[in-house]
């Protein structure tokens, strides 16, 4: 053969551009010689010529490798395959596989090749020809060369018949109707003697058994004898030197082998008392110096922890991972946490009695190890020994590595909430974890942290001065400094007169000026982040009530800020000065203790805060008695939760957030103190307050003056507020000089905000529909639009069983096109009682980016449970009235 | 056997060898290449030889200058790759004599060749030696 065509041999020029590319120093350098190379194939190529075209492609592999583009080679390749000589040929193959980038024309192109090929008369052709179906076989070419690899399977030479087996894999894969054409074949090659044809038998035979219950049934009930010889005939093999490692005869086979009882054992009784004995002896005789006879060893154990029990055999296996867990090589280590991850469902008592250990190599300095075992701990931890294991692990934080913290952060994090046996416990280890590793705690855990702190209302003052003294001794933790701010803002009065002391704290003396010092070093620390300080400024607005003597230093933190770049923080300031210097008589109204946050909303809220294009929800599972659903008043938590969840984005107005939180923020607390005072001067003054702090919010429904203080939840602004303030004698000199407008305040203290819209008394009315209706559940819908924003839609669906049997975990999902952006709130209750009269909710909130263009269209699926049975039911709604 | 890809980078970082039996694209194999090796390359003699990296877990085994990576599936017999890895060197070993970096980048095809005849599409196929350099002696001689 003539050099220059044969790139093994001759290379001048493969090797050349390998030489050149190696020179380069430079990433910009090897670009440009890739760059000419790739010039010089296209041309070789444009000009058919035949004598270079597979030393191009050897080139091109080459480039390939090292990350170029390289499609244009890809016709090339099919050049090659179809000319007749076999070097040809196998760098034709070769590239093939290494540059399809799964174009389906090249595929279909390839097909018939492939077809001549797997029908050639030199097997070793035909050996190629299988090897790359192999690899890259769609779903098409797998139905058109299935019966050439079935012929194949029976081929005389050894070598083309493993090949196949690997090949019926990928076509199995691909089209699984197809699986029982196979099954015979691959029960005949489990009686092979050469190993590749076994072992690839062995793999056909699993993967028949994935796709097929079929072909499981059939392996199980005709095989079993069979395999279980062969492996022992493997295990008691003499030595054999083309297959022996580590003077074991093929570990690869063994472990193929193991692999397919496991298979076959799983879930059958009979099959796995049928290879009992044999599992029993691979264990006892494996060579555990080698890592060959660790690889089989594991294998081994994987399949006795998988199959039907056998008492003794567990025990064996439980007994040798102990021994791998005690090993000094850290790949046997690294395994036995692998696999004792897996034992855990089949005996987690055995799995305990290690737990020391495990805990040991949590501390590992091999990140991989780390990495499992603290995994692995995760799932042993209990309520039993919860408090050592969270001990050690939050002692092991200090010395840790940073980028282990964040991991173990979380973990810690969710033991504690899922475990802790009781409240102060909670806080407590939550602290440690905050000093600690604060910057690796997550926004929903310090939410978390705050809400159970509120509902410790024993506990106020412990929290707050624990959380002083953890300030003062930790350096910059970000989530612990919003959580002592938060806690000193509320409970700062606790703090400096030591109420509720508990017997085991030590008494600490703290002045008031203490308390707005820490608030103070937040505020000004430079890594604190806008809602820190946002966080601060709030604090410090409560302490100027709740300490009158600090008022004036107060102010002056807070005006520092008035020429904040951040527009949250300048507002805040404005407004908070303004409340510090002349509303001194409703201040300590606004600024009450925030009444306790409800743990269930918070953890719903937590739970349903993903936002998805198909929105689903659930109702959480307290029931019925939790009732959200929004535009109408919520429970006074709510909008606490509003306050935490600041920085979430899953608000569902487009709000300035900002002022919406305040708003929150400061309503809150408004229906207690307007019931409680009573006084009409001061229920008016809170009132033109509220609207003063709203500024910019969107206005939701109009309502009146009352129900805009008692339901102080949406950012409700009733338009008759404003004249309502001006009896209020606080603000009148404000109002008097600002122009007439419908809210001159809010011009006032805020230039920019956008213009209060005004609502419509009642806007345009929708008729309700019959959304859905089946033989056993109808779904009404009814209509309102929040005024100034006519692409959105407020749907509240009422559903109705019209049967007579209770459902149970209903759930109602819907799905809405591109054009449509839809968010669902969770449900009154996901129990649907059976009549007219017991219905369930549901708030749909949907916006139309094609308002006016197109109407709304949806797509729903209901799914519940009927005395246990599961029921779904599809439907679309493609009847709305026009116009949302 | 799940094999995902099979890789040869020297101390460099530079890819030698490539085989993916899954495709990506070739920004995702540069990006998945670059933080693999890196991840890899970082750690100690004394530390295991397993690597969890997004949905793989990869096997390596240093030999000199040349890391040899495997990726896999979450639930393949680790221990068993790394005798995998071992395998493929010898064969190696065997055909080039010592085999190094060089070898491999200058004969690219042929690493390929002996590849292909030990895994196709993931999964082992032959782990003999000869079996496996047969149809490649075959192929020196014959041109």
């Amino acid at each position: 053969m003539d050099t220059i065509m044969n790139p093994f041999s001759s290379g001048t020029r493969l090797r050349d551009m390998i030489r050149a590319i190696r020179a380069c120093k430079t990433a910009a350098e090897e670009r440009a010689v890739v760059r000419k190379e790739c010039a010089a194939i296209r041309a070789s190529i444009n000009e058919n010529d035949h004598d270079y075209r597979h030393r191009n492609l050897a080139k091109l592999m080459f480039i390939q490798m090292l990350g170029y583009p390289t499609h244009f080679g890809q016709m090339e390749c099919l050049k090659l395959i179809a000319s007749s000589g076999f070097p040809e040929k196998r760098i034709g193959y070769l590239g093939l596989m290494l540059l399809l980038d799964e174009r389906q024309e090249v595929l279909m192109l390839v097909t018939n090749s492939l077809k001549q090929d797997l029908n050639h008369t030199n097997q070793y052709i035909v050996g190629l020809a299988l090897c790359a179906l192999g690899n890259i076989c769609s779903a098409e070419m797998a139905r058109d060369l299935a019966p050439e690899v079935e012929r194949l399977l029976q081929f005389r030479d050894p070598n083309i018949r493993k090949k196949a087996a690997l090949c019926s894999i990928r076509i199995i894969k691909k089209v699984p109707d197809l699986a029982e054409n196979f099954i015979n074949a691959a029960a005949a090659l489990l009686k092979e003697k050469h190993h590749g044809v076994l072992i690839s038998g062995v793999q056909l035979c699993i993967d028949l058994c994935r796709v097929s219950s079929e072909a499981l049934e059939f392996f199980r009930k005709k095989c079993m004898d069979a395999l279980v010889k062969t492996l022992k005939d493997v295990v008691n093999s003499p030595y054999t030197p083309e297959y022996d490692i580590a003077g074991i005869a093929d570990p690869f086979l063994h472990i193929r082998l193991l692999k397919l009882l496991r298979v076959l054992g799983q879930g059958d009784a009979d099959a796995s008392d049928a290879m009992n004995d044999i599992l029993a002896q691979v264990a006892t005789k494996a060579d555990t110096n080698r890592n060959a006879g660790n690889a089989i060893l594991y294998e081994c154990v994987e399949t006795i922890m998988s199959i039907e029990d056998n008492g003794g055999l567990r025990v064996l296996a439980i007994n040798i991972l102990g021994r791998f867990l005690s090993n000094r090589d850290n790949n046997i280590r690294y395994v036995a946490l692998n696999m004792l991850m897996k034992a855990i469902s089949v005996d987690t008592q055995a799995v305990q009695r290690h737990r020391a250990t495990i805990l040991e190599c949590v501390k590992d300095s091999d990140a991989s190890i780390r990495k499992r075992a603290l995994e692995l701990i995760y799932l042993l931890v209990n309520e039993s020994n919860v408090k050592p294991l969270t001990k050690e692990l939050i002692d092991y934080l200090e010395v840790s590595d940073q980028e282990f913290k964040g991991d173990l952060t979380a973990k810690i994090c969710s033991i504690v909430e899922k475990f802790s046996p009781d409240k102060i416990w909670y806080i407590d280890q939550m602290l440690k974890v905050l000093s600690e590793a604060g910057n690796f705690v997550k926004v929903e855990v310090c939410h978390a942290l705050i809400v159970v702190i509120t509902n410790a209302t024993d506990l106020h003052g412990y929290a707050v001065r624990a959380l002083y003294k953890a300030f003062q001794a930790s350096d910059e933790q970000e989530s612990l400094t919003r959580v002592a701010v938060w806690c000193v803002g509320e409970y700062g009065d606790m703090l400096v007169n030591n109420v509720g002391m508990l017997d085991l704290e030590d008494p600490v003396t703290v002045t008031e000026s203490d308390a707005v010092d820490l608030v103070e070093t937040a505020i000004k620390r430079h890594t604190s982040d806008a809602t820190t300080k946002a966080m601060a400024l709030v604090a410090l607005l409560k302490l100027s009530s709740r300490f009158p003597s600090c008022s004036e230093r107060i102010k002056e933190i807070v005006v520092q800020h008035k020429g904040s770049f951040l527009l949250e923080l300048q507002q805040r300031s404005l407004e908070f000065n303004s409340i510090i210097e002349k509303h001194t008589n409703i201040r300590s109204a606004l600024v009450e203790r925030m009444p306790v946050l409800d743990e269930a909303t918070f953890s719903g809220r937590r739970a349903g805060s993903v936002p998805t294009a198909v929105s689903t929800s659930t109702g959480p599972s307290t029931g019925a008695s939790l009732k959200v659903p929004s535009g109408v008043s919520k429970p006074a938590a709510a909008p606490l939760v509003d306050l935490l969840d600041l920085s979430s984005d899953d608000n569902p107005v487009p709000s300035s957030s900002g002022s919406d939180f305040l708003q929150d923020l400061l309503g809150v607390d408004l229906s207690p103190a307007a019931t409680q005072s009573g006084t009409q001067p001061s229920k008016s003054g809170t009132d033109v307050l509220l609207d003063l702090l709203s500024i910019g919010s969107p206005v939701q429904q109009s309502s009146s003056p009352v129900a805009g203080i008692f339901s102080s939840n949406q950012a409700t602004k009733a338009p008759s507020s404003p004249l309502d303030g001006l009896t209020s004698p606080a603000t009148q000199p404000v109002l008097a000089a600002s122009p007439p407008a419908a809210s001159p305040i809010i011009d006032l203290l805020d230039g920019l905000a956008p213009a209060p819209s005004i609502p419509e008394k009642n806007g345009p009315a929708y008729p309700s529909i019959v959304a859905f209706e089946s033989s056993s559940l109808r779904i009404m819908f009814d209509f309102s639009k929040p005024p100034g924003n006519p692409q959105s839609t407020v749907i509240q669906a009422t559903f109705t069983n019209l049967s007579s049997n209770n459902y149970t975990d209903f759930i109602f999902q819907a799905a809405v096109p591109k054009f449509l952006q839809l968010r669902l709130d969770p449900a009154s209750g996901n129990t649907l009682p059976t009549g007219a009269n017991s219905n369930v909710t549901q708030t749909l909130r949907v916006t139309n980016s094609q308002h006016g263009k197109k109407s709304l269209v949806m797509r729903i699926r209901i799914s519940y449970k009927v005395s246990g049975k599961d029921v779904l039911e599809e439907g679309q709604i493609s009847h709305f009235p026009r116009d949302l | 056997m799940t094999i995902r890809f099979v890789l040869m980078v020297n101390k460099q970082g530079q890819t030698r060898l490539a085989q993916y039996y899954e495709y990506l694209t070739l920004e995702e194999r540069r990006a998945l290449e670059g933080e693999i090796v890196r991840k890899c390359l970082a750690r100690t003699e004394q530390q295991c030889s397993f690597v969890e990296h997004r949905n793989y877990k990869v096997v390596y085994r240093r030999y000199a200058s040349l890391f040899f990576l495997v990726g896999v599936d979450n639930d393949e017999n680790e221990l068993a790759i790394l005798e995998f890895i071992h395998l493929l060197v010898e064969t190696m070993d065997r055909h080039f004599g010592n085999v190094c970096e060089l070898d491999i980048m200058f004969h690219l095809e042929k690493a390929h060749f002996m590849l292909e005849e030990m895994v196709m599409n993931g999964c082992i196929v032959e782990t003999s030696k000869s079996n496996i350099l047969t149809p490649i002696q075959l192929m020196e001689k014959s041109s």
